[in-house]
């Protein structure tokens, strides 16, 4: 969708945004996009700064989205903006990441770390006028034990008051960064009590790339590459929400069988996705039987794909403009053959894992999360939809030939660990119901449609997003009309995830950790970017 | 007696891409001549040690995916005796480094190298882990763990395709095979800087570092003077 953000300024946004939230309902936070919108010209200004925040806005009821914007004020040398972390959860973990990358403080945000980047890292790298360092150290990073909050006092005055992050006496244990249930390299300080969890701090960015300020120097077809490598279980999804983002915005109209092969194929990613994931989780909780089993259908999926994409992870199939090539002659059939292998595969995962009375023991009430607390932390996707928030993008906002298919949303109302695991599965028959109903009607046509040797996108800012396979995966694109894009921003699936750990954990035991994490299904450097 | 060259089962000699490396190395080793039981000694522990290359499951990233599909139903190295991998780098044999590493990552890296019990390797799997890969112009990704460590084998790719993971593997067997396992493997690394760990004041340390090479010297002394 193409934005227009209402501006709001720096003294009246934290009422304004508490209007929209509680009279007009606007209360999912999509996500916060810091930018440094260019310095103005003229050598007074050199010092100055234009940064400021966008921040996406849903009503789950009538599924309408807005944008705002508010620019940050510059006191005494640094810039502020108000906080909205009392209004929605999700918000501190988000203005973190703007503070982290563009060194914006947030006016009442309790928790004013860094959350990427080393704490003795020099700078904001997201700046404009940025010089990076090639130097790094292999000393460990020096960790800190209180958080800043920022507040403005009745003279406008910035008064600091600091908050420790450990009590006297307190147990800290760390999970990670390298522990082979947490999927990656995330780091949680978990705070102890016997087994009793009191606390987490997720400590993120030891996969951080620096994605979003590398595609800032590249053209538009070079920063496809780098989508597919962020969540690699939904490389698809990743890269249909890049490559929309830049046809809407060039206006390209694709015809039907671009549009039913990019169903197709998404659909693919997601079942290979989600097998990985019931496979996983049967692995963390010491079910090594279910992972294999798992993992041997998923070759079977690798390959229908890896026969028309010639990858096996990372895929780079989806250009501007349509796709890298045709589908494979056998591409049609191997679905076929593939969907009568799955279906009764389904049964089985659920009968060696899903079902035992062990896992049922370990999952059942565990990691409890209402509707609300979901939609307050912005936790879109599956497990968004394992507690009754019925929020897929393919049924709200209809991309492609989703809304021309018969298929169910599927929504549980556990609200827990076991219905996140059953969720997926269910998913699964429905994608295969999705690919069964496209794969005979393929239409004719082009498979990609021609576009100028070098792409330059109208100014203009536009978000897209799709259903990845665990959550929303949103691409924002600010552009100026060069060549590159101005700004641009990924809303990961799992970075609220983490953010969420906190409070869905609070006073279980250190083994549930295990099992709600696995369940979650978060990629890391799907987060760190 | 001369060290030959090392054999796997199945794959002629000549198949394998790179075998100058391997030659080098067996050459160096015949130019100081082979003690016929200290090198006997040799081939029947390095023929048990390649055969059960335990690796320490470090994964950043979608390398470590393929890592996994390796270890399952379809490629399965548990036939090349790969499939021991371990969570704590004292059991470890090896570092399979497969995926990104960033500034943050970098000394988590180098402190699980250093924890490991030699004889040691390392494997860099991917583009990243080689050169920085797609991430080469990135503000925070080490351009190659070779800055900071011995790199055994490199295995290219982005990611690498199982196959290419197990051939690595191979080529990591071929090499163990052909060192000497009593004299030079266990002593590899004369490690100038001891591994300390940050928690402890900071002038404790500078102490710890400044003695810890007194005591090296003194026990080479002592352990001079009773063999002598």
């Amino acid at each position: 969708m193409k934005l227009n953000p209402i501006e709001f300024s720096f003294r009246e946004f934290a009422s304004e945004m508490t209007k929209l939230k509680n009279e007009k309902n606007f209360d999912y936070l999509v996500t916060i996009i810091g930018e440094d919108f260019g310095t103005a010209e003229g050598e007074e200004n050199k010092d100055d700064y234009s940064l400021g925040c966008i921040y996406i806005l849903e009503n789950t009821q009538t599924h309408e989205r807005i944008s705002t914007k508010t620019m940050a004020e510059k006191i005494d040398g640094n810039y502020y903006i108000q906080s909205i972390s009392g209004l929605y959860k999700c918000a501190e973990m988000l203005e973190r990441e703007v503070y982290d990358f563009y060194g914006i403080r947030f006016l009442g945000n309790k928790d004013m770390r860094r959350l990427f980047l080393r704490n003795d890292f020099k700078g904001y790298p997201f700046r404009k006028d940025f010089v990076a360092s090639e130097e790094y150290s292999l000393e460990d990073d020096t960790e800190v034990s209180t958080t800043t909050e920022y507040n403005l006092d009745a003279n406008g005055k910035v008064v600091e008051t600091t908050h420790p992050l450990f009590k006297e006496g307190d147990f800290v244990m760390n999970i990670g960064p390298q522990h082979p249930s947490t999927h990656g390299v995330l780091r949680l300080e978990t705070i102890l009590d016997g087994e009793t969890v009191k606390k987490i701090y997720p400590h993120l960015g030891y996969i951080h790339r620096g994605i979003e300020k590398m595609a800032e120097e590249m053209t538009y077809p070079q920063t496809l590459a780098m989508t597919d490598r962020m969540n690699y279980l939904s490389a698809m999804m990743n890269r249909h929400a890049l490559v929309g983002v830049i046809e809407e915005a060039l206006g390209v109209e694709l015809n039907d069988r671009i549009k039913t092969i990019r169903t197709i194929m998404d659909e693919l990613q997601r079942i290979d996705g989600h097998l990985l994931y019931l496979g996983c989780y049967a692995q963390d909780l010491g079910a090594l039987t279910a992972f294999l089993y798992c993992m041997r259908d998923r070759e079977y999926v690798l390959n229908v794909m890896e026969e028309t994409t010639g990858g096996r992870l990372i895929q780079n199939y989806y250009r501007i403009g349509g796709l890298q090539d045709d589908i494979d002659p056998n591409f049609q059939e191997n679905c076929k053959k593939l969907i009568e292998y799955l279906r009764p595969k389904l049964d089985e995962y659920v009968n060696v894992f899903g079902d035992n009375v062990i896992t049922h023991q370990r999952l059942e009430g565990v990691g409890v999360f209402t509707k609300e607390q979901c939609i307050s932390y912005g936790i879109s996707g599956s497990n968004g939809r394992a507690s009754q928030w019925a929020n897929d993008m393919r049924k709200n906002y209809p991309y492609d030939v989703y809304d021309k298919v018969d298929w169910d949303q599927v929504v549980l109302d556990g609200c827990d660990a076991q219905d996140r695991y059953y969720l997926r599965v269910k998913e699964i028959e429905q994608s295969l119901r999705i690919i069964e109903q496209l794969i005979d009607n393929i239409p004719e046509g082009e498979y990609y449609i021609k576009q100028k040797p070098i792409i330059k996108c109208p100014e203009g800012q536009w978000y897209y997003a799709v259903e990845g396979t665990s959550g929303e995966f949103g691409v924002y694109l600010d552009s100026r009309g060069d060549k590159s894009p101005f700004r641009m921003k990924f809303r990961p699936m799992a970075l609220t995830l983490v953010a969420a750990l906190d409070e869905m954990l609070q006073g279980t035991k250190i083994a549930d950790l295990i099992a709600v994490g696995a369940g979650l299904d978060y990629i890391i450097p799907d987060i760190d970017r | 007696m001369e060290i030959r060259k090392p054999s796997i089962k199945n794959i002629p000699y000549n198949e394998w891409k790179d075998n100058e490396t391997l030659e080098s190395l067996i050459n160096e080793l015949n130019e100081n001549g082979v003690n016929l039981i200290v090198g006997n000694l040799d081939s029947l522990i390095n023929w048990g040690r390649s055969n059960s290359l335990w690796s320490l499951t470090f994964a950043t990233s979608c390398c470590g995916i393929e890592f996994m599909a390796c270890g399952c139903a379809r490629y399965d190295f548990a036939r090349f005796g790969f499939e021991v991998t371990r969570n704590s780098p004292r059991q470890a044999d090896l570092i399979m480094c497969a995926g990104t590493i960033t500034h943050k990552m970098a000394p988590v890296l180098k402190r699980l190298y250093d924890e490991m019990a030699t004889p040691k390797y390392v494997i860099a799997v991917g583009g990243c882990a080689i050169s920085g890969g797609p991430f080469k112009k990135s503000y925070h990704v080490v351009k190659g763990i070779d800055e900071f460590l011995p790199v055994d084998v490199y295995i290219p790719g982005c990611p690498p395709r199982p196959e290419a993971i197990l051939y690595g593997m191979m080529q990591l067997q071929r090499k163990v095979k052909v060192e000497k396992f009593f004299g030079g493997v266990n002593h590899k690394e004369d490690n100038p800087n001891p591994l300390v760990i940050s928690d402890i004041p900071k002038n404790f340390i500078n102490e710890m570092k400044k003695t810890a090479g007194e005591v090296k010297d003194f026990v080479k002394k002592e352990i001079n003077d009773t063999f002598k």
